[in-house]
């Protein structure tokens, strides 16, 4: 398993490259540099001198992929590029075009991210599978159809609908929880309690579909109809029998996401006003920062082959019968 | 057996259901939804909240309103506008008086008061500053027992345990120097430091461009020792600024953030290797000798802003507008300033949550969202603007202004259809001026909220005629009152310039204009159909090319933009700051410069090299007058409009008065603490028979549900 690991690691090289040298291109194609420096350094008595200076400050004055007039290897490290992109491999993420140290902003900004996305995440499968299992246990029911049709209504709507909605009756009709806002330490937690419910609120139609779906195809395998015949009740089946049975794809499902819960959901943050690195990502695409959006994109891919990575271990450790080689 | 575990299970949920009432009951009195601490209620702290994280707090960078709000309460130049008086007036912030201001020739021989303009080579301000004035405490100033600066030589191990500068422990301070103020010139030409005002200072202040080649490759810091050729320090409370000839204008930059003065040791403290890392900047983290200083910096939640220990002795203005007293101004005339311990931004980027936030009375003070302007602002019989009945009940005020900005819609005067002066294009840009009807713009797209303009000067800047300022090309004079022209006007306008009817000769067909534009997103939609409706009364075909910013600012730089819209906010009360966007020598096609219609005409060239350099006098008001005449008649623009503001705050909030030019008002601002707290207890009970309701409801269905599973399990053991 080890080797696998090393060998999946090694994989991931070239892909991170790849998306590297992609998003330098589709990031260049819409701005030069000269665009970036006017942006930074606003809209009133600006320069061709200014822009100079901006771009020779900030690194920017040397070609974008390969630079004729140098010599050597200098034709290719003598590059915007690769002066700005080598050190992502080594997770040093330099400075931002307004000056800011990128590393210590993301170590900043992952937190409260996760203060959301995580109790969002085990609350929302918490609710979805005891949701999922009730409708099995009542399946073919009035109850069940009910419920699916509630799903369906639930699944419908917009997840800012529930933004709006949940602020507004929660926040300022009953006024029960501030509107928006953080804090550090425990004091965040009345600040979070709108934003988990809302993301568990909203994710309750289709995940409650995704999990009834996973179950049923359980119920209807032979053990399940063995242990029925022992004698076991339906609530001894189900939870017993059908739910670790059903937790391989669920289990698989949720540790790919685990990674990505530290980049931040984009419009629970900025309406919520969770300094986290959601908005931080949108924040540097409106301002045309391309050391953040490269940090970012980058970030993403990583931890998304780490998830990969670390489904396919929990495959192994949740179905033994897998084997990584 | 069974049915009695059911009913258990139901007694359990509705003991549970009954505690978590009677537990609402007891928090009833709580405000559980204040996002502030609560012994935070009956301190004098100021609520405001932010949308955009300031990009710098350098005052040599910094250039934006959102900078402006942090870093003018922190920083002080020798000079400010006064609070209440109009119109703008600038009096000493640091400066014990206004400087002298003295002329000289080109050897440098002082002239008399009466010299000509043509005779002036340079002019020198003199300006001393009052002693006693002490910085905020800061490391940067820190000194050990031996009066070395304790931080200016940090170690590897110092700077790896700093995450934030408040690490540092020790604080000291020191006077205020006219050195310091020399210094920060020195940083404004210093090409590191990319201060957007170094371009133009280079065609002011003497030897400002040599010093910017002569330090080009050194460090920030190495600067203390080089001296600047037209800054000097005369001694420890005295310098002298020497500019190019005459510029009475610069007064005005003399009271903005970029000529606050900066300790040599800042620069040194920061400039240690391995702060930047940790983000611990002078462009993060304040020095000045403000009403304020910056105790919080975290823009991705909060600023805070704490009153300045040291700050020296500022009083409230004892005099103002006559109007002033009857209105509560002068109430604090003579006080000790600042009113304020502490201000709160808070980060607020949705407008939705802002808006309740500022009715439940967590922020004192809160713009209009077009969204929630008609819960806020009721249109009155005679046409102005009043509070909504619930606002008033609320006792929240309202407070409109005219901005000192101007939107208009610009012509390409190189292009070859709606540019240059013949007669035939200038008449195609009056027709067209007169059938863009902005009145009709500002009530449909901005709530009324904007005056239609007259010509290149926003009402409140010297030389704007408020009786007889009237466009005569797109306007009638009415009684005194600027009525439109009517639309038939603009057609005969039309058939002169050689498009009756709007078809263009050449085609046969409708004369087609283009409009180029950054409004790219589906909200933007009703405006552009609006801008073709306008055109379309003339008979043109107006096409719109939406790109991207960058796109737009090319087309601007190369001259392929045919008509636009574009803005300017004013960096100072002078009517040089306008009329200088139409100079020929700042065309931006081939300058560079800010005149994106590159308008050219050599009179008003010359009477705006004229006008620019002249003080206030009648003559000038003269020449003001001729160049409005000039570019009312070539219209270049289509005069848009000036915003108003309209800005609402809370009964408590105290010493309310709209200066669009000082950024400093923050010190004069008091907050009536009692009232606050006592509005916010009763605007924020909590309600919680909705959820008492809902639990009950919910404990209900579950009997149904418990039943049907009892069912089901003995429908399986049978």
């Amino acid at each position: 398993m080890t080797q696998y690991i090393i060998r999946r690691l090694l994989y991931s090289l070239p892909l991170l490259m790849g998306v590297n040298i992609l998003t330098f291109v589709l990031f260049f194609v819409v701005n030069s540099p000269d665009d970036m420096a006017r942006m930074q350094l606003g809209q009133k008595h600006v320069t061709g001198q200014s822009i100079a200076n901006w771009k020779q400050q900030h690194g920017y004055d040397v070609p974008l992929l390969w630079n004729a007039d140098a010599q050597g290897e200098k034709k290719i490290t003598d590059t915007i590029f690769y002066q700005k992109s080598v050190g992502l491999f080594l997770f040093r993420f330099g400075v931002s075009d307004s000056g800011r140290n990128i590393g210590a902003d993301i170590k900043e900004r992952a937190w409260p991210s996760l203060a959301v996305a995580l109790p969002t995440l085990l609350v929302g499968l918490l609710v979805n599978i005891c949701f999922a299992l009730m409708m099995v246990l009542f399946r073919n029911s009035y109850l069940e159809h009910a419920g699916i049709v509630l799903c369906v209504i639930l699944m419908s709507i917009s997840s800012l609908f529930y933004i709006i909605g949940g602020q507004f009756f929660i926040g300022k009709v009953l006024r029960l929880v501030p509107i928006s806002g953080y804090d550090d330490g425990m004091a965040a937690i009345k600040f979070l309690i709108l934003p988990v419910l809302i993301g568990v609120f909203s994710g309750i139609g289709s995940g409650v579909r995704w999990y009834r779906t996973l179950f049923l195809e359980e119920v209807e395998k032979d053990y399940v109809r063995t242990a029925r015949a022992k004698g076991l009740t339906e609530t001894q089946t189900l939870f017993q029998h059908v739910l670790p049975n059903a937790m391989i794809p669920i289990l698989t499902g949720v540790v790919v996401v685990l990674p990505l819960l530290f980049m931040g959901s984009l419009i629970m943050e900025s309406f919520f006003s969770i300094p986290g690195l959601g908005s931080y990502t949108i924040d540097a695409i409106n301002s045309q920062d391309f050391a953040i959006v490269r940090a970012m994109v980058f970030l993403g891919s990583v931890l998304y082959v780490i998830g990969l990575l670390l489904t396919d271990i929990s495959y192994t450790l949740v179905d033994p019968r897998v084997r990584l080689s | 057996m069974k049915t009695c575990k059911a009913r258990v299970l139901v007694l359990m949920l509705s003991v549970i259901f009954w505690a978590a009432s009677f537990s609402c009951v007891a928090w009833e009195s709580e405000q559980l939804n204040n996002p502030y601490p609560e012994d935070e209620d009956n301190q004098a702290i100021l609520y405001e909240s932010f949308s955009e994280r300031p990009k710098h707090l350098d005052p040599a960078v910094s250039y934006s309103n959102s900078e402006y709000t942090f870093i003018a309460q922190i920083y002080e130049p020798p000079f400010q506008y006064h609070y209440l008086k109009r119109p703008y007036q600038v009096v000493p912030l640091t400066a014990t008086r206004m400087p002298e201001v003295s002329y000289l020739n080109p050897k440098g021989e002082k002239l008399g008061n009466g010299a000509n303009d043509s005779d002036i080579a340079f002019t020198d301000y003199m300006i001393e500053i009052q002693s006693g004035i002490r910085y905020q405490p800061h490391p940067a100033l820190a000194k050990n027992t031996q009066g070395d600066y304790k931080y200016h030589q940090l170690d590897k191990a110092q700077i790896e345990a700093a995450t934030s500068l408040n690490d540092f422990k020790t604080t000291g301070s020191r006077e205020l120097t006219a050195e310091d103020y020399i210094y920060q010139i020195k940083r404004l030409a210093h090409p590191k430091i990319q201060s957007p005002i170094a371009e133009i200072m280079k065609n002011y202040i003497v030897g400002f461009d040599d010093y910017a080649k002569q330090v080009k490759d050194k460090a920030k810091t190495a600067i203390r020792g080089l001296p600047i050729e037209g800054a000097t320090a005369l001694n420890r409370y005295q310098y002298r600024i020497r500019i190019k000839g005459k510029y009475p204008q610069f007064i005005y930059w003399l009271a903005m953030p970029f000529f606050s003065p900066m300790p040599w040791e800042a620069d040194v403290f920061y400039d240690q290797k391995g702060l930047v890392d940790k983000n611990i900047t002078l462009d993060w983290f304040p020095i000045g000798t403000g009403p304020y200083l910056m105790a919080e910096n975290n823009p991705n939640r909060r600023m805070i802003l704490l009153k300045n220990p040291l700050f020296h002795l500022e009083s409230y203005p004892t005099e103002g507008e006559p109007e002033d007293k009857q209105k509560g101004l002068l109430v604090d005339a003579g006080k000790q300033l600042p009113f304020i311990n502490k201000v709160v931004f808070m980060l607020e980027k949705e407008t939705i949550p802002y808006w309740t936030k500022f009715l439940q009375g967590y922020y004192d003070a809160s713009g209009i969202a077009s969204d929630s302007f008609d819960q806020a602002i009721q249109f009155t019989g005679s046409g102005g603007v009043a509070l909504t009945p619930s606002m008033l009940e609320k006792g929240i005020q309202l407070q409109t202004s005219v901005t000192t900005s101007s939107f208009y819609m610009g012509f390409n005067m190189l292009d070859a259809t709606v540019g240059g002066a013949t007669e035939q294009a200038r008449k195609l840009r009056q027709a067209i001026a007169i059938a863009v009807d902005y009145e009709e713009y500002i009530s449909i797209f901005t709530n009324g909220r904007g005056v239609a303009a007259q010509g290149v000067l926003p009402p409140g800047i010297y030389g704007v005629d408020d009786k007889s300022g009237i466009n005569p090309y797109v306007y009638d004079n009415q009684d005194g009152k600027a009525q439109r022209k009517k639309i038939d006007v603009a057609r005969q306008l039309m058939a002169e310039a050689g498009y009756a009817g709007g078809i263009d000769p050449k085609t046969k067909e409708a004369l087609i204009l283009y409009f180029d534009t950054t409004s790219t997103s589906i909200d933007d939609r009703p405006r552009m159909n609006w801008y073709r409706k306008q055109f379309e009364k003339l008979g043109i075909k107006l096409v719109i090319r939406a790109t991207d910013y960058n796109r737009f600012q090319e087309k601007m730089r190369t001259g392929n933009a045919q008509i636009f819209v574009w803005g300017w906010n004013a960096d100072y009360p002078d009517p040089e700051n306008f009329f200088f966007l139409l100079y020929g020598a700042n065309s931006k096609v081939q300058h560079g410069g800010e005149n994106a219609s590159n308008y050219h005409n050599p009179e008003f060239d010359r009477l705006f090299e004229q006008m620019r350099n002249m003080d206030n006098s009648e003559q000038r008001y003269r020449i003001i007058q001729q160049m409005q005449e000039i570019v009312r008649h070539d219209a270049p623009w289509v005069f848009g409009f000036h915003p108003k503001n309209f800005s609402l705050f809370h009964g408590w909030y105290k010493n309310l008065k709209p200066n669009l030019m000082a950024n400093n008002q923050l010190k004069y601002t008091r907050i009536d603490t009692a009232d606050r707290a006592e509005k916010r207890r009763q605007w924020n009970k909590p309600v919680f028979w909705p959820l008492a309701l809902g639990g009950a409801v919910f404990v209900l269905m579950l009997i149904p549900a418990i039943n049907a599973y009892r069912r089901r399990v003995r429908k399986t053991n049978l």
